[in-house]
C-alpha cells in the first residue's frame, strides 16, 4: 500500500478562486472557508489529511494540495 | 507535467459560473490526460457551441471550436486524416443530442476512434436557461415556465443502440470516477461515450431551486448508484454509473485503410 502523504501546503490562487464554496463543503476535515473577499483559505491546515477532494473537484482548478515527500 | 501545464493559463480564470460542473469535468479531463502521461500534441479536441464547448479554449491541446452540434463531424475528419492522434469531443447535451443528434448516433454507429464526452447539465446555459432533450418531465425552464412536458433522452441507452462500443457515466462528485472513465475511453479503440452529470447552478439551479453548486453535487450523490447496486431494486429511479459498454468492434479509420490497400491494389 502506498504510503499515506502528509500535507506541505494549500496552493490556493485567489485569482481563480470565484469563492464556489464546493471545496469547503466537501472538505471531510473541515479545513477549509472562505474569507470576507469569498475566496478559499485553509483555516485548519492541521487538521487536513491531503486526501485532495477539494482538488479534484474545483471547477476553477485554484486549489492544489502540495504534500510532504513532494509529490503532488 | 502537472494539470496545469496542459492549460491557456492566459485565459483564467475561465468565463464558468461560480460552482459550474463543466470545470469540474475540465479538471478530471486534465487529470485524465496527465495519468496517463500525454503530450499535448498527440491530443486534438473538437467542440461545438454552448458553455460546455468553451472548453476546448481552455486546454493547449490541437484545438478546433467549430458548429453547434457539428463537433463530431469536424472531429471525423480530423481523425480519418490523422488518426494516429487521440480526438476528444466534450459536448453540452443539447449541442450533442438535440442540434447534433443525428452526428451523434451515426458516430456511434460507425465506430470511429474518438472519445465524446457529454457534459449533461440538462439546460441551455449559455442562451439563458431553455430546456434541452436531457432536461425531463417537471423541469421549469425559461421555455418551460409551468414544467416542462418533453420526455427526455437517455444518453447511456442512445449510445448503446447506436453502436458504440464504450459507455459509460459519473458525475462531477464523483470526479475521481470521471477520470478513470475518461482515461478508460481515451485508450479504447472505438467510438466511447463519456456521459458526466454536471450543474448548472445558474440556469437549472435556480429555476429548479436546486440550492447551491455544492447542493446540486451532493444530488448526484443521492440519486447516482454503481451499476448493479441492489439499491436500484428498491428504488428504480435511481441512476447507474460506471461502465455499461466495453466490447471490441472492428473501427472505422481501420476498415478504411483496408479499403485503401484494396483500391491500391487495382
Ligand atoms: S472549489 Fe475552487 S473555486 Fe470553489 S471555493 Fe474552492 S477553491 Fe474556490
Ligand atoms: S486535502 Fe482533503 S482534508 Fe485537506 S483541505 Fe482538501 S479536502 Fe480538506
Ligand atoms: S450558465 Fe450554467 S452551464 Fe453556463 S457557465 Fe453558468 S453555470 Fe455553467
Amino acid at each position: 500500500m502506498a504510503k499515506k502523504k502528509k500535507l506541505k501546503q494549500h496552493h490556493i490562487d485567489r485569482d481563480w478562486c470565484k469563492g464556489c464554496g464546493i471545496c469547503v463543503h466537501f472538505c471531510p476535515k473541515n479545513v477549509l472557508e472562505l474569507d470576507e473577499m469569498d475566496k478559499v483559505f485553509a483555516a485548519r491546515p492541521e487538521d487536513c489529511i491531503a486526501c485532495k477532494l477539494c482538488e479534484i473537484r474545483c471547477p476553477d482548478l485554484a486549489i492544489e494540495i502540495e504534500t510532504e515527500e513532494g509529490g503532488s | 507535467m502537472s494539470t496545469h501545464d496542459y492549460l491557456r493559463q492566459r485565459f483564467f480564470p475561465h468565463m464558468w459560473c461560480p460552482g459550474c460542473g463543466h470545470g469540474t469535468v475540465l479538471n478530471s479531463l486534465l487529470r485524465a490526460v496527465e495519468q496517463l502521461g500525454m503530450s499535448k500534441n498527440e491530443i486534438v479536441m473538437a467542440s461545438g457551441i454552448g458553455c460546455s464547448s468553451r472548453i476546448s479554449g481552455y486546454v493547449d491541446f490541437h484545438t478546433l471550436h467549430t458548429l453547434h452540434g457539428r463537433a463530431l463531424a469536424f472531429a471525423t475528419g480530423v481523425k480519418l486524416s490523422k488518426p494516429e492522434l487521440n480526438v476528444i469531443v466534450p459536448m453540452g447535451d443539447g449541442d450533442a443530442l438535440a442540434i447534433g443528434g443525428n452526428h451523434f448516433i451515426h458516430a456511434c454507429r460507425r465506430n470511429i476512434d474518438i472519445t465524446a464526452i457529454v457534459m449533461n447539465n440538462r439546460i441551455y446555459g449559455m442562451t439563458g436557461g431553455q430546456f434541452s432533450p436531457m432536461s425531463g418531465v417537471g423541469i421549469n425552464a425559461t421555455t418551460a415556465p409551468f414544467s416542462n412536458i418533453d420526455r427526455e433522452f437517455d444518453v447511456v441507452k442512445m449510445a448503446t443502440a447506436a453502436g458504440a462500443t464504450f459507455v459509460a457515466r459519473s458525475t462531477t462528485f464523483h470526479a475521481q470516477q470521471a477520470t478513470d472513465l475518461i482515461k478508460q475511453a481515451i485508450l479504447h479503440e472505438g467510438f466511447s461515450v463519456v456521459e458526466i452529470l454536471s450543474q448548472c447552478p445558474t440556469h437549472f439551479g435556480r429555476k429548479n431551486k436546486l440550492g447551491a453548486a455544492a447542493d446540486m453535487m451532493q444530488h448526484y450523490k443521492d440519486i447516482t448508484v454503481p451499476i448493479g447496486s441492489s439499491k436500484k431494486k428498491d428504488n428504480p429511479d435511481l441512476i447507474e454509473r460506471g461502465i455499461f459498454v466495453q466490447e471490441e468492434a472492428p473501427e472505422y479509420c481501420r476498415e478504411y485503410d483496408k479499403i485503401i490497400e484494396q483500391a491500391m491494389k487495382g
